[in-house]
């Protein structure tokens, strides 16, 4: 079935495949959210304890996105891996280190003899908290924006700018777009202890914490909009696939497909309205439709830096290095046994929910910490 | 290729040993450890034994500690490849990205999702399905290995590809072709003689409950479920061990030399049992090769070709050429390599003036060569052999630990059924000084395979010294370090809380 799609069909397919994997892991990284929250949520060690448990039980499937992620982009664009990861060196080495310390942090903390203490896993989980979704909103930021790399007649890459990827760090819109990333974290992390765990204490703190972080969010996601919309944006000529530079194209970009500018503009309704709901209605389910819009918002994003004939990875040292979805994809065979593959992903899903639902079922309380052998 | 830079390739594979070694410190353990302690809590659902629960939870918790810094170490060498050997990452990624992506889908998920199950799930879902998730954690981590696996079998035997000019790379015509008897055998040999490190590892914890006399009755059943499995495993790792070699001894002839050390290729040659090699001895002189030896006449012949009288090629005929044998030299490969090559470039040259005729011919100048491609990229032969002594030693002395395995489980589970292990003093020590040796023989594989493929990253078709990013070395030595020091840190943390946990003991039964 797959086989008789053009190449760039499927590159089409995988970009939005790609996408939607992107999307989901800013959503999943309300974990990372939680763990800049557990001092200031928390007040006793009874209460971080709740906190970490309950964004523990879910760590370990950001985690896998992240790195399925990284593998699907590996396997769909792998011009992409090689240059971006090759080239922006230190931006993926800061992020890969703070994912490092994250991950033994929740099993070790509690246990004894654990070495650093246990202070110092909790910082561990803070730093990651703050670090992933900052250089990750960041480092997309870029997709935007462009970096200085050179790709040769071979397709090898050079990254150009001796700072290895942390010059990115110094330009306002993608810095824009990083706190961006990090506030919308904090409101799912704050949306998720609302959801899962039944204290009150933790409850009131959260909806403080939905409510100063929703106004952060507005301010930096805001400016980072008009940044994006005002812009010159990096176009890919269909027939002869040079690049050229276009004034304001990305806001070309969503008036030229209105379907996204349309989802756009629901999915920053629905993080809002999850938003209200937590706030006004004091239900605790508003997680849901913020994590849905989360990732449409996200999406839509992803949608205007790849797709209507534009350069996802520009290059501003060299124009023509930049990377499109049609100069960096795998094979049309490579993308067409992908294509198979990914048809098990509503399975994927299908069990995570399914697990998901069993674990949720029962908020976390201070009585299941003390009777549970096994805490984080 | 201009920056080829000796220095940037050997920092680079420095860290990328550095960060596979330190993660395959935990792998075996998750691998292995998985399946034990599916297999008790399937006793514990069968016989509702509460002793049963606890001797699960206990090896759970420990299972728990590893597998954490098993992820933690894991994550970079996916990223790795990207980071550091971004030009590889470009040249096969059309194939190799694959697996990886279909590790995460696969695996990774199973794996994450059901482990809340397995550690948390105890009160919140029925004992069946609590059992169900603790298999298919074990599951998710072997379908891990599996992709990876094929993935870095791929590495060793390149098969399903063709090289496309246009993009300069090697891109996927067969997926199953890819998943070949080479990465089968590799996932078998893998996974089994990891299931034989775990199982050394539960034995030599009991081994030191039963010399404490401590918790006994735990230590015993533990120590016969491990046992047995490790048994099993271990037999199944000396099989699939043997057709690992076979295969190595028909696809990769300089792997093979390299772990016996042998310089002449001869008819009827014969298998190494023990020997001291030669420090001064290099393909390229007339020393001695080994200063002592036991060898098994005819057995390497035997080993790779299923024919006591094969001829089993040396360093010197796979380099200096061996005519009687139809094996080309180095230097005519080089030659025909670097003609690739130079048909690359022009054909891209001729591409950019829109030449179809130039195109055409350096086209098929290039797929006449392409077999040669990657040797193209070297100046000097002798470059292109491994490291003999380090790939001879690893090779034999994993071996040796196989059999010593064997033995040692054989000896424990007659001990176990006769009921006499308590009192055996000796043994039970040599069992508790097993688990590092065990961790040993693993890591001695992996030293076979991957330094034995040297100097090649994708067997003869791209060298390492062409597969690195276009990194100072400065940058390389710095985030070494910053692994080195990072990484022991948490190898030093997930120790001693292991210690402590096995101190703990496990819960007493009521």
């Amino acid at each position: 079935m797959f086989e008789n799609l053009s190449l760039e069909t499927l590159q089409i397919i995988w970009w939005m495949i790609v996408s939607l994997l992107g999307s989901i892991l800013v959503f999943l990284m309300f974990v990372q959210g939680g763990q800049t929250l557990i001092f200031q949520i928390a007040k006793t060690e009874d209460e971080r304890t709740m906190l970490i448990n309950s964004i523990g039980r879910k760590w370990d499937l950001t985690f896998t996105t992240l790195v399925t992620f990284g593998g699907a982009f590996f396997a769909s664009f792998p011009l992409f891996y090689a240059t971006s990861f090759g080239g922006a060196y230190w931006v993926w080495i800061v992020i890969l280190f703070s994912f490092i310390i994250q991950a033994v942090s929740y099993e070790y903390r509690k246990k004894a003899n654990n070495f650093l203490g246990q202070k110092t896993f909790e910082i561990f989980l803070f730093i990651n908290g703050i670090l992933a979704p900052l250089c990750i909103g960041t480092a997309v930021g870029t997709f935007f924006t462009g970096s200085a790399f050179y790709i040769n007649d071979m397709n090898l890459s050079e990254w150009k700018n001796s700072a290895r990827g942390l010059e990115a760090l110094l330009d306002y819109r993608n810095v824009t777009l990083g706190i961006s990333v990090y506030f919308l974290t904090r409101i799912l992390g704050a949306q998720y202890f609302i959801s899962s765990i039944n204290d009150e204490q933790i409850y009131k703190r959260s909806k403080i914490i939905i409510k100063k972080n929703a106004y952060y969010f507005t301010i930096f996601f805001v400016s980072f909009l008009s940044f994006l919309v005002k812009m010159d944006g990096y176009a890919v000529n269909p027939t002869t696939h040079e690049i050229t530079k276009e004034s304001t194209k990305y806001l070309h970009n969503l008036i030229q497909m209105p379907v996204v500018g349309f989802a756009f503009v629901i999915g920053a309704l629905l993080v809002y309205a999850g938003i209200f709901l937590n706030l006004l209605k004091d239900n605790i389910r508003g997680i849901w439709l913020t994590a849905l819009g989360s990732i449409i918002v996200v999406f839509s994003l992803f949608m205007i830096a790849g797709l209507n004939h534009t350069a996802f990875y520009p290059s501003n040292y060299d124009l023509q290095s930049s990377l499109t979805i049609y100069n960096s994809s795998s094979s049309h065979f490579t993308l067409t046994t992908m294509s198979y593959v990914a048809k098990a992903v509503p399975l994927v899903v299908a069990y995570i929910w399914y697990a998901w639902k069993s674990m949720n079922k029962k908020s976390i309380d201070n009585d299941e910490m003390k009777e549970n052998e096994h805490v984080y | 290729m201009n920056h080829l830079d000796l220095s940037l390739v050997d920092w680079s594979r420095g860290q990328f040993a550095l960060t596979a070694i330190y993660h395959w410190f935990f792998v075996p353990l998750t691998l292995g450890l998985s399946f034990i302690v599916a297999f008790m809590e399937t006793m514990y659902v069968r016989t509702g034994k509460e002793e049963w629960k606890n001797i699960t939870k206990f090896w759970m918790t420990l299972f728990g500690i590893n597998f954490a810094i098993g992820v933690a170490t894991g994550i970079i060498l996916e990223f790795e490849f990207g980071t550091n050997w971004s030009n590889y990452s470009w040249i096969v990624g059309d194939i190799f990205g694959a697996p990886l992506a279909i590790e995460g889908i696969f695996a990774f998920f199973l794996e994450s999702t059901f482990i809340a199950i397995m550690f948390f799930g105890w009160n919140k879902v029925s004992k069946n399905f609590h059992l169900l998730s603790t298999w298919l954690v074990a599951i998710g981590s072997n379908l891990s290995a599996l992709w990876i696996l094929v993935a870095n079998a791929w590495m060793q035997y390149p098969v399903g590809m063709h090289f496309n000019p246009d993009t300069a790379r090697n891109e996927m015509v067969n997926f199953w072709s890819v998943i070949s008897p080479v990465a089968i055998n590799k996932f078998y040999h893998t996974v089994t003689s990891s299931y034989m490190v775990a199982a050394i590892f539960v034995v030599g914890i009991s081994a030191w409950f039963l010399l404490k006399k401590r918790n006994i009755e735990f230590a015993k059943k533990s120590m016969m479920l491990a046992s047995i499995f490790g048994l099993l495993a271990s037999i199944l790792t000396a099989t699939n061990g043997d057709r690992s070699a076979e295969l190595v001894a028909q696809k990769q002839p300089m792997k093979l030399a390299a772990m016996e050390g042998l310089y002449e290729g001869k008819n009827g040659a014969g298998l190494i049992v023990f020997a001291i090699h030669n420090p001064e001895k290099k393909f390229d002189n007339e020393k001695k090769d080994y200063l002592f030896k036991i060898e098994i006449p005819k057995a390497l012949s035997m080993l790779g070709f299923k024919d006591p009288n094969a001829f089993v090629p040396g360093i010197k005929d796979l380099i200096n050429g061996n005519k009687e044998n139809n094996i080309p030299s180095a230097d005519e490969k080089i030659i025909k390599g670097k003609i690739a090559i130079d048909a690359l470039i022009k054909y891209k040259e001729a591409k950019k003036i829109n030449d179809q005729l130039g195109q055409e011919k350096q086209k098929s100048i290039l797929e006449a060569n392409y077999k040669n491609f990657g040797y193209g990229y070297f100046k000097d032969k002798t470059d292109l052999v491994p490291n003999v002594p380090l790939v001879f030693y690893s090779f034999h002395i994993m071996v040796m630990l196989g059999f010593f395995f064997i033995f040692l489980f054989i000896t424990l589970v007659i001990l176990l059924y006769r009921n006499k292990i308590e009192n055996k003093k000796i043994l039970l020590r040599i069992a508790l000084w097993s688990i590092p040796l065990g961790y040993l023989a693993s890591q001695l594989g992996w030293v076979v395979a991957e330094v034995g493929r040297q100097p090649w990253t994708i067997y003869e078709i791209l060298p390492t010294i062409a597969s690195t990013s276009h990194l100072s070395t400065g940058i390389v030595q710095t985030t070494f370090f910053l692994f080195l020091i990072l990484f022991t840190i948490l190898l030093i943390t997930e120790i001693r809380i292991m210690l402590k946990q096995i101190k703990t003991g496990p819960k007493e039964n009521n």
